[in-house]
């Protein structure tokens, strides 16, 4: 499955250990929820980088005493339809000012890029080749947004008044 | 009318490119059906019956005429001849094919039209008084806020894949005609004790399969606070809303399961960590979008004048249509003018190709160029001179739209049921019919007063039967179709759920029961202009029950 990360698509440095397996101890990794809440202690004294696969069912407010020493976060789309992750992207991003790599997993399609992306995730583990080579033709569709979200984006409205405030200005010289 | 800006143009014709994009790629093959229908529904494309449906949004109800003209065209072109006026202020066209939506969808971009938000699980279109800008009974425009929550939960990347689909409606006036207690989220614009204007907030409200009343969970929310707090509404729901059963993703169900007081604390926790962030508005805010919006300049006119007093003396025809159809202005001289689109024997909502441009054309001419669509399923002109009443009630009577009914018996909601929705379970559309030819006696249907019919096809209750003075309800009995009644129901201020008559009645009988039930209010009222629900209201479902299955 292809990984894309900021536009790029690229070879996946994580190992993924999803069970009670060892963790080398200098491998980047991404262990489940459980595991890490359980051995939080040993995984801060690791040398490799340390990242979480995160359930969506479950409050991302419990994720924050770690945050500091992760360098990822990978949150679950079980189905397309099911967007609880968005909520947590945005939450994580915007509230707990988490700035490592936010991963999407699951089943993530070309129709969903945007919408990720404006939420707050610069990585995505996309379920066809194709879609994943589009990845940055389609991110660039649009070119306007109504609202603000985690990718920075400032509201229409005060866009649209700076905007007017700024063409007022010039017509007051002209 | 609102009036689109670059920004707003450029936001549909992007979406037009990006739809064209995935239209090519189903055609292609490069997209399954399944694979294309999240992407279809995001455009308003609905897979029915015969063919593919396309629900065009209309916000908060308005249209201007070149709007509506560009749906005549989109009828004529592309469909049979019609479109159909949906019970939440949209349009929908039945006959649309896959490969010319593309093109559907790049002429109606070129009027300002598109189908977003009138699908899928997101916040869909919102909707408020079809009076609104015009109603004397309102504190201000409520279009304004219904055009600021549009902007932000359009391609909204946080809620556009909800547990469920989201309704928002609001009302400014003291009469609600916007039904907000039956929405998931209910808006009362209103004034506080100190003299400002806010929000009532409610939530929970719905008809469907488990249908609830909107609880208020806060009384005052202060305007700058609206984006806000209704994002910390969605967040709660997005995450906590069930989605294991399509019948318990509604927010009703999450509030109903929490408790009102619960859920409102779960919301003001969230609400208060972004309540001072980028959704905070300003007055600058909404005064930028109330300068987008343009309203007539009218003349200074005196209330009934001498044109129309001729012709009310002089017409009776025409006298009876002024009382049904015609209500009161906030500006002297002028009228709101409801135009029917319930004939006797026609499909509730229909408008053909040639009605909708006459109606485009004399909006034109009497009503600065602007149309409503109210949730009753019938059009408005909001804002006709009381001296051309006597002359546009002519052409309306021409084109079929002055059927004097609005609002009586024979002004019957109906959702499209069997005849084209694939989860129908009966028709509904047929009922209307034969209730409309029934009760074709204008001074009987006028001697009864105001009562509303509302018919769904299915437990979905797009046709609000819960709501209506008289419910009728499509149900599946052993392979036939049957029909529950309710008496009782109303959406307005004093919103309530209709009561069960009795058991179910069969297809055949469905317009002898109606028909019993009125005849039976006749006899109950205490006064002639007791109204329906008001004597449903006193006297309660025995007296009715009893009239109707005595015989059966
Ligand atoms: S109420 Fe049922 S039958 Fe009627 S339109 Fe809705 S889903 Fe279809």
């Amino acid at each position: 499955m292809p990984l894309v990360k900021n536009g790029k698509i690229i070879d996946d440095p994580y190992l993924r250990v999803l069970d009670d397996a060892p963790v080398p101890d200098d491998t980047a990794v991404i262990v489940p929820a459980e595991r890490l809440l359980a051995d939080a202690g040993d995984f801060a004294l690791r040398a490799g980088r340390t990242g979480v696969l995160w359930p969506n069912a479950r409050n991302v407010s419990d994720l924050v005493p770690h945050l500091e020493r992760l360098s990822l976060v990978a949150l679950i789309f079980p189905t397309f339809r099911d967007g609880r992750a968005y909520s947590q992207a945005r939450i994580l991003r915007e509230r707990y000012n988490f700035r490592g790599e936010l991963r999407a997993t699951g089943d993530i399609l070309r129709d969903q890029f945007l919408f990720l992306h404006r939420a707050g995730f610069n990585a995505f583990e996309v379920a066809k080749a194709t879609d994943a080579s589009a990845f940055v033709d389609v991110i660039r569709r649009f070119s306007v947004f109504y609202q603000p979200a985690a990718d920075g984006q400032s509201i229409a409205l005060r866009r649209r008044l700076d905007h007017t405030g700024s063409r007022s200005a010039t017509n007051s010289m002209a | 009318m609102y009036l689109y800006d670059d920004f707003d143009r450029t936001l549909v014709d992007e979406r037009i490119d990006e739809f064209r994009d995935q239209v090519a790629r189903r055609l292609s093959g490069e997209l399954t059906e399944e694979q294309f229908k999240p992407l279809r529904l995001m455009n308003g494309v609905y897979l029915q019956l015969h063919a593919y449906m396309l629900r065009i949004a209309i916000p908060y109800g308005t249209l201007s005429s070149e709007q509506m003209r560009m749906l005549a065209h989109i009828a004529r072109r592309y469909d049979r001849n019609y479109g159909h006026f949906t019970t939440r202020q949209n349009l929908q066209f039945n006959w649309i094919k896959l490969e010319d939506l593309p093109d559907v969808m790049a002429d109606l971009g070129r009027a300002g039209l598109h189908g977003m938000q009138t699908s899928g699980n997101c916040v869909r279109n919102i909707t408020t008084d079809q009076w609104a800008g015009v109603a004397p009974d309102e504190i201000e425009d409520p279009r304004i806020w219904a055009e600021i929550l549009r902007q932000h939960s359009t391609l909204h990347p946080e809620f556009s894949f909800l547990p469920r689909k989201f309704k928002i409606a609001i009302t400014a006036a003291s009469h609600d005609r916007a039904a907000v207690r039956v929405h998931d989220i209910g808006l009362r614009l209103h004034r506080n004790g100190a003299g400002e204007t806010g929000f009532e907030v409610m939530v929970g409200g719905g008809l469907g399969r488990t249908p609830f009343i909107g609880k208020t969970i806060k009384a005052f929310l202060p305007k700058r606070d609206l984006l806000s707090y209704v994002e910390a509404i969605l967040r709660v729901y997005n995450q906590y809303g069930r989605r294991d059963n399509i019948y318990k993703a509604r927010i009703k169900i999450l509030v109903h399961d929490l408790g009102a007081e619960a859920f409102a604390k779960e919301v003001d926790a969230e609400w208060q960590v972004i309540k001072d962030g980028a959704l905070a508005l300003d007055p600058a805010h909404a005064a930028d979008i109330t300068a987008r919006f343009r309203y007539p300049e009218y003349e200074r006119l005196d209330d009934n004048p001498e044109e129309l007093r001729k012709a009310r003396s002089s017409n009776r025809r025409f006298a009876t249509w002024l009382d049904n159809s015609i209500a009161n202005h906030k500006v002297s001289g002028y009228a709101i003018v409801t135009l029917s689109l319930k004939p006797e024997g026609g499909p509730p909502g229909d408008a053909t190709a040639e009605q909708m441009e006459s109606i485009a054309a004399l909006a034109g001419r009497y009503s600065f160029g602007e149309i409503r669509v109210g949730h009753e399923q019938n059009l408005v002109l909001p804002h006709v001179a009381q001296r051309d009443l006597p002359t546009l009630w002519e052409k309306l009577e021409t084109i079929g739209v002055a059927t004097p009914n609005v609002g009586l018996v024979s002004d019957i909601i109906a959702c499209p049921g069997l005849d084209y929705c694939s989860l129908a379970n009966t028709r509904s559309i047929p009922i209307a019919q034969e209730l409309t030819r029934r009760f074709r006696n204008l001074d009987v249907a006028h001697d009864l007063g105001r009562l509303h019919i509302n018919i769904s096809g299915c437990i979905n209750a797009c046709g609000h039967h819960h709501v209506g003075h008289i419910g009728i309800l499509g149900v599946e009995k052993n392979g036939e179709e049957f029909f529950q009644i309710t008496l009782g129901g109303r959406a307005d201020e004093q919103a309530e759920l209709g009561a069960l008559l009795g058991p179910a009645v069969p297809y055949a009988e469905v317009a002898d029961v109606i028909e019993d039930v009125v005849a039976a209010y006749v006899e109950l009222r205490e006064r002639p202009n007791e109204l329906f629900i008001e004597t449903v209201n006193r006297v309660g479902v025995e007296p009715f029950k009893e009239r109707v299955y005595a015989t059966r």
